[in-house]
């Protein structure tokens, strides 16, 4: 029924798995990213009295799952789709008997699964156990609100990994309008962590933001699912937060669609 | 043709002379390019605006960082993200040489010519774009200063100079450092990332928020709080909970040339170890 993708997503999971020194040089660089993070948010919590949208705990599980996760998130393209439309090989995926949307799709889906498996898994278990062990237990990731949030949680990783695909596949069909497309790639870096709440967890933003912050995409790349793990979104609301990923998700779906079909009139194939 | 200059090869004259050439050159091929310049140059805006824009929000919910303010916090986060976009722009050949010379065994070429690898590297490009990121970090420091009340005086505006000039000395030497250690690894290493990037990171914040070790390492493994943090308490007026005196905030910027001998020193004993992996 699925055709030739899973054969596709496999094969490009495959390949990406080969890239095991850069993983684990990405993943003390996030160990020490997600060090700083934590010393200035203790910081700040030691600095107010006030009670706060979320304790520090539930920032913690923000900020480990945040650097474990990182991959995930819809901040770079996969360079060889890109160099396919700059170089002309574009062509040639327009030939083959599949929608090119799909094929693609299923690239992007291992191009965004394959580094984030290779390093979720030993930050996961370094800082929610080797943390405490080694004595800086205050800074360790706590485990799930509970198994219900933990299963939950799997849940909408799923959804996140969903809608960051799909997001990844507007910025690859983007491309197709060559310089611009490029343009509006080199904005994600910015937009993408703070909208998604890496920089810092959405709920601390103002509230007068919140409304804004609701409705829009990138919250369901990391603030919900980080969320669901630490019981700040209860087990009992999580529903319409899982429903809102996949909504969005067919919206951005539907767009890349139409994007596509529309830069297909526009495309010019470079190279003879 | 270049025109050719006549004069004894390798006096400071004609390194300066050359370096000049250099960099008017690469500058003159970025701007054919201005449509792609002007976007990359934005979007190191946009990211950099981002990430102040993160600080603010942490300001609105806390209040305040211990004893600091946003305008203080915002002036270290403006001193440090005007030095490292300028060391990043001037640097960029040591950026990327494990990259672009080691791997493909382009430095062969490089150890051919009549001149320094040093001076080669530092001339290989100037990265305009970099402009972006430095005008923002440049709009902060100025509203900082702007809000903050400080008692200026002559002493104190040298002091900001001698600090921004030693912050891009500072991170330059870190360019220097990563491009040597490419001598053995071939590749750059992602890790160098977290002196770089995570140095202005963590520059951002004062130094006394860390704990000991932490700060222990970025004063005297990696002076990165002696061309930020030590001086600002300085200029700020503050009196630092860990207890540094007023004469040592002064002079602490020194270690950025001290740190940058020492990677012009660790350059050289790469290069001695350097085996080529061109054919």
């Amino acid at each position: 029924m699925l055709g030739p993708y899973p054969a596709i997503i496999a094969v490009r999971f495959k390949m990406l798995l080969q890239y095991r020194a850069a993983a684990w040089a990405g993943f003390s660089t996030q160990l020490f990213w997600g060090f700083i993070k934590v010393m200035v948010f203790a910081a700040f919590f030691a600095s107010s009295s006030l009670a706060q949208p979320m304790t520090f705990a539930q920032v913690l599980v923000y900020i480990w799952l945040g650097q474990a996760l990182l991959a995930l998130l819809p901040w770079n393209v996969d360079q060889e789709i890109a160099e396919q439309i700059r170089g002309g090989g574009v062509a040639y995926e327009l030939l083959r008997p599949l929608d090119l949307y799909s094929y693609w799709f299923a690239r992007t889906l291992a191009f965004r699964a394959a580094p984030t498996a290779l390093r979720m898994l030993p930050m996961v278990v370094f800082t929610l156990l080797v943390l405490p062990l080694i004595g800086l237990e205050e800074w360790a990731l706590p485990p799930p609100e509970s198994l219900a949030s933990g299963a939950w949680f799997l849940v909408s990783v799923l959804g996140m990994l969903a809608l960051s695909t799909a997001f990844t596949m507007i910025m690859h069909i983007c491309l197709m309008w060559t310089i611009s497309g490029e343009g509006i790639n080199r904005m994600m870096p910015g937009i993408v962590p703070v909208f998604s709440g890496l920089i810092i967890p959405l709920p601390l933003f103002p509230d007068w933001l919140q409304p804004i912050l609701y409705w829009q995409p990138f919250r369901g790349m990391a603030d919900v699912p980080f969320r669901i793990y630490s019981g700040h979104i209860p087990v009992t609301e999580v529903l319409p937060e899982i429903l809102n990923q996949w909504l969005w998700f067919g919206v951005l779906v539907g767009f890349g669609y139409w994007l596509l079909n529309r830069a297909r009139r526009i495309l010019v194939i470079q190279g003879g | 043709m270049p025109r050719l200059r006549k004069g004894r090869r390798g006096t400071v004259a004609d390194s300066l002379w050359l370096y000049g050439r250099l960099v008017s050159q690469s500058i003159r091929a970025q701007l054919q390019y201005r449509l792609s310049f002007t976007l990359t140059a934005f979007g190191g805006f946009v990211t950099s605006v981002v990430e102040a824009v993160g600080i603010w929000a942490l300001f609105e919910r806390f209040g305040s960082l211990g004893q600091w303010t946003l305008p203080q916090v915002a002036f270290l986060y403006g001193l440090v993200n005007c030095a490292f976009p300028i060391s990043e722009a001037l640097a960029r050949g040591f950026d990327v040489f494990g990259k672009e010379f080691v791997k493909t065994g382009n430095f062969d070429r490089l150890l051919l010519r009549p001149r320094s690898t040093v001076l080669q590297l530092a001339g290989h490009e100037f990265q305009l774009q970099r402009i972006g990121r430095l005008s923002q970090g440049l709009a902060v420091l100025a509203w900082a200063i702007w809000v903050l009340d400080i008692d200026w005086n002559i002493g104190k505006v040298l002091l900001l100079l001698f600090t921004l000039i030693s912050g891009v000395v500072f991170f330059y030497a870190l360019f220097i450092f990563q491009a040597t250690i490419s001598f053995w690894t071939t590749e750059s290493l992602e890790m160098m990332n977290t002196l770089t990037y995570g140095g202005v990171e963590t520059a951002q914040y004062p130094l006394a928020i860390y704990r000991g070790w932490f700060r222990g390492f970025f004063t005297y493994v990696v002076p990165l709080g002696c061309i930020s943090y030590f001086p600002s308490l300085a200029i700020l007026g503050i009196v630092d909970p860990l207890g540094s005196s007023l004469i040592f905030q002064v002079c602490a910027p020194l270690a950025g040339y001290g740190f940058f001998a020492v990677a012009l020193l660790g350059w050289s004993l790469g290069i001695r170890h350097y085996t080529s992996t061109g054919s």
